[in-house]
């Protein structure tokens, strides 16, 4: 039997429930944020979502595969020649510097090797199509971080690199000029001293936006300490490329293999950066691409007369086995596992791609920033869609 | 406009039209001119391209080929919004640049209101936006818009402060609220016994005008304070979910203010309508011939233009800032440094 009466009983009642009610209030709500799959910060269609605490993030994750397109499976019924019209729409800014590691599996498979000009050639347009991609990159970080200036001067001088790719190769995005063996045709005439003028305007636009971001203390501010990324966090995560780099590690693919490339014939440096910040990562891109030009140019002063083809069968057919080859690609490592059975077409084929492991860190890396940061490492990482979908 | 002169003869239907006409070229002809001038050409020839060029010479009609097709647009609601503030939304925001109009001298007689507390008036309804922008963002339903107009009133609210404090100063030096006298003020002034130039207060409240120019720039949510907008990470703040003609109100309202803000700063700083007096023999506002009248708004309008240029100078070129540091900049930077200006301004006021 209660000592208390039925209407003190409901007055305690309501009373524990106003508490209740108050506590709840106090209580700020979590807030689910979909950024993307369309998003202008997402470059295509990527899916981040956050879990919001006012404009913090307490959890993230990204959500990819909204443009799978089936590469792996459709290497399987194409053969190899027709294989570099795919992979070269994987990094969509870069595309020549895709089909270059496949076609090296090839060789390798076949036990082919390329003429020393059609080496130094390959590398030559692999560094223009790094060019190509990361001065898109260094303007598009001006929209991101809300300059709208910097990325018209990108498509103006990216446009003098693509012209240069389409005066070689025919295609100004997807050049498809990769052979088993060499390369389609020799360069055309006058692409030497017009590559050397063109690598003279990237060097200056590199200066303008040194000038117009890097410098700039609103941009440093925004830049500088967000989304740190220690040494080994970025290894435990598998990333490669110049967001390792920014994170101190000195790894690059292109000095630390013997591939049959011109890489090691010229003089260049890897760039590094201790800080592993925003900060770091768009500054080894910035101090990558003026190397990239560097290389180029000693390039096109040593480059060697000859064919541009080796001898290869009018019907390439690979014998049987497994290969692998990566190279250092303008987002990271980039690599293809290549399985033959003796026929004219691959039997499997697994596509390492650079932007898929770089962005793995993502909900590591979103863990606490506020919204604002999460497009500022976002930007950073550089990841393209059909990098991480393929 | 109205002229004080014609008051007299006119019917009251009359001088009403002529304000509400005039009202309408004070707010819209300032937003034409930047979006035109500004947000089309110079900010194309700053990025390398030729902008707007085939909707007549040099793509001068496109504005209306622009406005044309807003018209034209589907009014479009989200499913989930509370129509009727969605609706009044831009109305408000587009009545704040209404309303601070209002206040502006434009010449001898050419003005709306010449009202004594023209500065206080100024000061308190140019934050009547800021009711616009949080209801929009509220009444969307949209996670995005509501951040955008969170942020909003967070920051508009912090540059009221710095911007109330940057004017108090030149109420200080000018001895007077009302608009037209701080224009007489500069113009019959003189520099250490010199009249050639009047005395605009640019030059002995720099600091105030700086940081009037700052705090304007994040009233209008320009870059490097558009962080309620923010385009690549909100998708438009606020705006994401209007389109059509309620779109249209809140681009014309966001230019406009940035019109009417740099006629206020020009009357403020740099002497308004106005020329010396010196140079006409002119003491006082009585003096003033009549012509005044038709060459004062062009006066006005040809430093609206400059400071405007300015503002989207600015815009065009730098990046923008996170919310906390905009806050930390106002708090931590701009008031204190224009209260050590006020605290200034009174010392010499007192001491000459």
């Amino acid at each position: 039997m209660s000592l208390l009466g039925d209407r003190q009983q409901l007055a305690y009642i309501a009373s524990q429930a106003a508490d209740a009610r108050v506590n709840v209030e106090l209580e700020t709500e979590g807030m689910t944020l979909n950024i993307g799959p369309q998003h202008p910060a997402t470059h295509g269609t990527l899916r981040i979502i956050a879990r919001l605490d006012g404009e913090q993030v307490i959890w993230a994750e990204p959500s990819a595969g909204y443009m799978h397109r089936g590469y792996e499976k459709l290497t399987e019924v194409r053969t190899y020649p027709q294989v570099t019209a795919l992979v070269n729409r994987i990094d969509w800014l870069g595309s020549f510097a895709n089909e270059v590691p496949f076609i090296l599996a090839a060789e390798k498979l076949m036990g082919v090797e390329a003429p020393s000009r059609a080496q130094h050639i390959r590398t030559i347009l692999f560094e223009l199509s790094r060019i190509a991609n990361v001065s898109l990159f260094l303007g598009d970080l001006g929209v991101q971080l809300g300059a709208v200036t910097p990325v018209f001067f990108a498509f103006r001088d990216r446009e003098y690199v693509l012209n240069l790719i389409e005066a070689a190769t025919g295609g100004r995005f997807h050049p498809n000029f990769d052979r088993i063996g060499g390369l389609k045709e020799d360069l055309p005439a006058g692409f030497i001293d017009e590559t050397r003028n063109v690598m003279k305007k990237l060097r200056t636009f590199c200066d303008q936006i040194e000038d117009l971001l890097f410098g700039n203390e609103i941009f440093q501010s925004r830049t500088r300490g967000i989304g740190v990324i220690p040494k080994d966090v970025a290894l435990q995560y598998g990333m490669s490329g110049a967001n390792l780099r920014a994170s101190g590690v000195d790894w690059d693919l292109r000095r630390d293999q013997s591939l049959p490339m011109a890489w090691n014939k010229v003089d260049w440096k890897v760039i590094t950066h201790p800080d592993g910040d925003s900060f770091a990562r768009c500054w080894v891109r910035l101090q990558e691409v003026r190397e990239s030009t560097r290389i180029v140019d000693q390039l096109l002063d040593t480059i060697p007369a000859g064919p541009v083809m080796a001898k290869v069968p009018k019907i390439i057919k690979v014998p049987e086995g497994e290969a692998w080859v990566s190279t250092e690609n303008p987002l990271g490592e980039m690599g293809y596992y290549v399985v033959s059975q003796g026929d004219m077409g691959p039997f499997r084929v697994k596509i390492r791609s650079a932007s898929f492991n770089n962005i793995s860190i993502v909900p590591w890396l979103l863990k606490g920033v506020y919204v604002p940061d999460i497009i500022t490492i976002l930007a950073s990482l550089y990841f393209i869609l059909g990098d991480i979908d393929r | 406009m109205n002229a004080a002169v014609l008051s007299a003869d006119l019917a009251y239907w009359a001088q009403s039209l002529l304000r509400v006409l005039g009202g309408l070229v004070a707010v819209l002809l300032p937003a034409g001119t930047i979006v035109y001038l500004f947000l089309f050409k110079m900010m194309s020839f700053m990025q390398s391209r030729l902008g707007p060029m085939e909707a007549g010479p040099y793509g001068s009609m496109q504005l209306f080929a622009e406005v044309g097709k807003w018209l034209q647009k589907e009014d479009i609601y989200p499913a989930r919004a509370d129509r009727f503030l969605f609706k009044i939304a831009p109305l408000i925001v587009l009545a704040s640049t209404f309303l601070l109009v209002v206040v502006v001298p434009f010449g001898p007689d050419a003005w709306f209101t010449d009202f004594e507390a023209g500065v206080f008036y100024m000061l308190a309804v140019s934050s009547v936006s800021v009711l616009g922008i949080l209801i929009a963002g509220w009444s969307s339903a949209n996670k995005y818009s509501l951040l955008g107009g969170l942020r909003a009133a967070g920051q508009l609210i912090a540059y009221e402060l710095p911007m109330v404090l940057a004017v108090v100063g030149v109420v200080i030096q000018a001895g007077t609220m009302n608009m037209q006298g701080i224009v007489v003020a500069q113009n019959a002034g003189s520099m250490f016994g010199w009249d050639g130039l009047g005395n605009p207060y640019v030059l002995t409240q720099f600091v105030g005008f700086v940081i009037f120019m700052i705090a304007v720039q994040a009233e209008l949510t320009q870059t490097p304070f558009d962080m309620p907008i923010a385009e690549s990470e909100l998708v438009s703040g606020y705006m994401t979910e209007y389109s059509g003609f309620r779109f249209l109100i809140f681009f014309i309202g966001e230019f406009a203010t940035a019109g009417v803000f740099s006629m206020i700063a020009s009357v403020l700083f740099l002497g308004g309508w106005a020329v010396p007096f010196s140079w006409f023999g002119w003491t006082n506002l009585n003096d003033i011939d009549n012509w005044m009248n038709v060459a004062g708004p062009l006066i006005l309008f040809t430093k609206m233009v400059v400071l405007s240029f300015i503002i989207m100078w600015v815009r065009f070129s730098f990046p923008r800032f996170r919310e906390d540091q905009l806050q930390r900049f106002a708090w931590k930077v701009l008031i204190p440094v224009s209260l050590v200006n006020i605290m200034l301004t009174a010392i010499f006021k007192v001491a000459f």
